[in-house]
């Protein structure tokens, strides 16, 4: 028989994440510190909607960009929090979840050997994307001392006559970096002068815990002509089933987005966009409220890391942290698996989301407070053995 | 930080001063000082415990008890609210607007307890015109919180 598979695909690594969920499952005492999405169950207001739309009968495909009223409401969002001015016509699509919207952003933009500059530690969906959409993936490393921003030195020094893209992800995921206005200022500046384009993933830009709100790329003078704009409902309103995310850019870019979106989807899921619309006109509550109760947490994990004497830059961003364990000279690999074993609490490796990752682990705080300490409780244990360890062998 | 803080502490009442300056990003001392200050403001009128009486062996009967009133003249209402909420046995006491004056939340031993509370004391009482008990059956949620079921975690233990 002929190999049925094609060369392009069999080359992708599955995700870093795979092998380590594999082991968990066994498990079924362990706690995690591992997931990427938020605890809070969607907002009862927000569930009601969607189980309405059902009871009224909605249940039929809704127009491939997705409901008018939503892309509208979208648009007055974007225009309250960011001063940004969309045409929901022309420049809106409701994609399934971010992730969608990642991969018809770079289809619809990539010829093949274009160039994409893809900073890590990262989200793992970039990647893989790029090379599906037959770009050739750039990797920035970026470095714990600009506490995982991206500098304008770091992209310059990346860009060739051949970058067409670049990935923007911050807030991050799974280092919890944020990107200030100066910071985009300067990413602005480059991007123009060298004429690329932007893909900014903004999936976590109201879990912000900094002074100065998040600000979009697109905000900035030139930028949102030559960017995508994407977001969703899944991290901001706990949404993550629902799979919806939308995506905003220049016509130009969105008509072709929308071809490919027309084409492999049809349309995002009509249930969650109805429940989505009563999410965007009404849930600016519920966000604030989860957001205060993420910020508290993410005290109470820097606190406990201080006194553990585990070395974390401060994240403003998102719902993870990102300690550094290189002291205790296990790859992030072993100290994962070691940990797991030996407490039954699975965090994930930095590894998994870049080579840069390495020497890191990603915890996340979307549990409650009294998970956390209980999990932060054992990992303080683990990282006293480690300690003696250490000093034992010294 | 104030309705941050009370926020906190209306779910938990136990947490310590401690833990609520490390997850408020304060010094403990400006979290004792705010709490003192809305003690004596009478903002924080007391810390209590929510307990699901069900699960107990004790027998315990709650009711919901509307009144209709008259008020009296230059005292409205609140004079004969008083002379209900001293009864230690009703837990609390609203004014309502609508069909009629006063809620009366209330907790007994049993129902002929309760019985007895309402026409021994209560609708003997000058200026009530009327009552209707309705007894609680079960309680599903209560202060916010849910009490029939256990909240589970439903994610998958590790997802990007």
């Amino acid at each position: 028989m002929r190999n049925p598979l094609s060369d392009k695909i069999v080359t992708i690594k599955p995700s870093g994440i795979r092998k380590f969920f594999d082991i968990v499952s066994e498990m079924e005492d362990a706690l995690s510190l591992g997931v990427g999405e938020p605890d809070f169950d969607t907002p009862w207001h927000i569930r009601d909607e969607g189980i309405y739309s059902l009871e009224k009968g909605r249940t039929f495909y809704t127009s491939n960009a997705g409901l008018k009223e939503l892309r509208v409401e979208i648009c007055n969002y974007l225009k309250r929090r960011f001063g940004l001015e969309y045409d929901p016509v022309h420049e809106v699509i409701l994609t399934v979840g971010g992730s969608e919207a990642i991969d018809i952003a770079l289809r619809a933009m990539l010829n093949p050997g274009d160039e994409v500059i893809i900073p890590q530690p990262c989200f793992v969906s970039y990647e893989p994307c790029a090379v599906l959409a037959d770009g050739v993936p750039v990797i920035i490393n970026l470095k714990a001392e600009n506490e995982f921003r991206l500098t304008a030195q770091e992209l310059e020094e990346a860009i060739t006559d051949k970058t067409k893209v670049l990935v923007l992800p911050f807030p991050n995921n799974p280092t919890g970096a944020i990107m200030e206005r100066k910071d985009l200022e300067a990413i602005a500046e480059v991007v123009i002068r060298h004429d690329i384009f932007v893909i900014t993933d903004e999936i976590y830009a109201e879990l912000s815990y900094g002074s100065e709100r998040h600000v979009s790329i697109a905000e900035l003078p030139g930028m949102k002509e030559r960017t995508v704009l994407i977001n969703g409902f899944s991290k901001a309103y706990a949404m993550t089933g629902w799979r919806l995310g939308y995506c905003c850019a220049p016509a130009v870019i969105a008509e072709q987005m929308l071809k490919i979106h027309q084409f492999a989807i049809m349309c995002a899921p009509t249930t969650s966009q109805y429940a989505a619309v009563e999410a965007i006109k009404n849930g600016d509550v519920d966000v604030e409220r989860m957001r205060e109760e993420y910020n508290q947490r993410r005290r109470y994990l820097m606190h406990a890391f201080a006194e553990m004497g585990l070395p974390c830059f401060e994240p403003y961003g998102a719902f993870y942290v990102f300690p550094c364990i290189r002291e205790f000279g296990l790859t992030s690999d072993e100290f994962a698996t070691r940990f797991l074993q030996e407490e039954k609490v699975a965090v994930v490796p930095g590894a998994a989301f870049g080579d840069c990752g390495e020497g890191y682990l990603r915890i996340s705080y979307a549990y409650s407070l009294e998970s956390l300490k209980v999990a932060i409780g054992r990992l303080a244990d683990f990282v006293g053995r480690l300690k003696a360890e250490r000093d034992r062998e010294r | 930080m104030r309705e941050e803080l009370l926020r906190i502490i209306e779910k938990n009442s136990r947490i310590d001063l401690k833990e609520l300056a490390v997850i408020l990003g304060v010094e403990e001392i400006d979290v004792a000082n705010a709490l003192a200050d809305l003690e004596t403001e009478g903002v924080i009128c007391g810390y209590h415990t929510l307990i699901d009486w069900e699960k107990t062996s004790l027998e315990q009967v709650s009711a919901l008890i509307e009144v209709r009133v008259t008020p009296q003249r230059g005292q409205g209402f609140d004079h004969i609210a008083e002379r209900i909420y001293k009864y230690p046995e009703v837990n609390a006491v609203y004014l309502i607007s609508g069909g009629y004056d006063l809620l009366i939340t209330l907790e007994g031993k049993s129902l002929k307890e309760i019985s007895a509370f309402v026409s021994d004391k209560l609708a003997p009482l000058e200026s009530i015109l009327s009552t209707a008990t309705h007894f609680i059956l079960k309680k599903y949620k209560d202060h916010g919180t849910v009490l029939s079921k256990k909240h589970v975690d439903q994610r998958e233990k590790i997802t990007p």
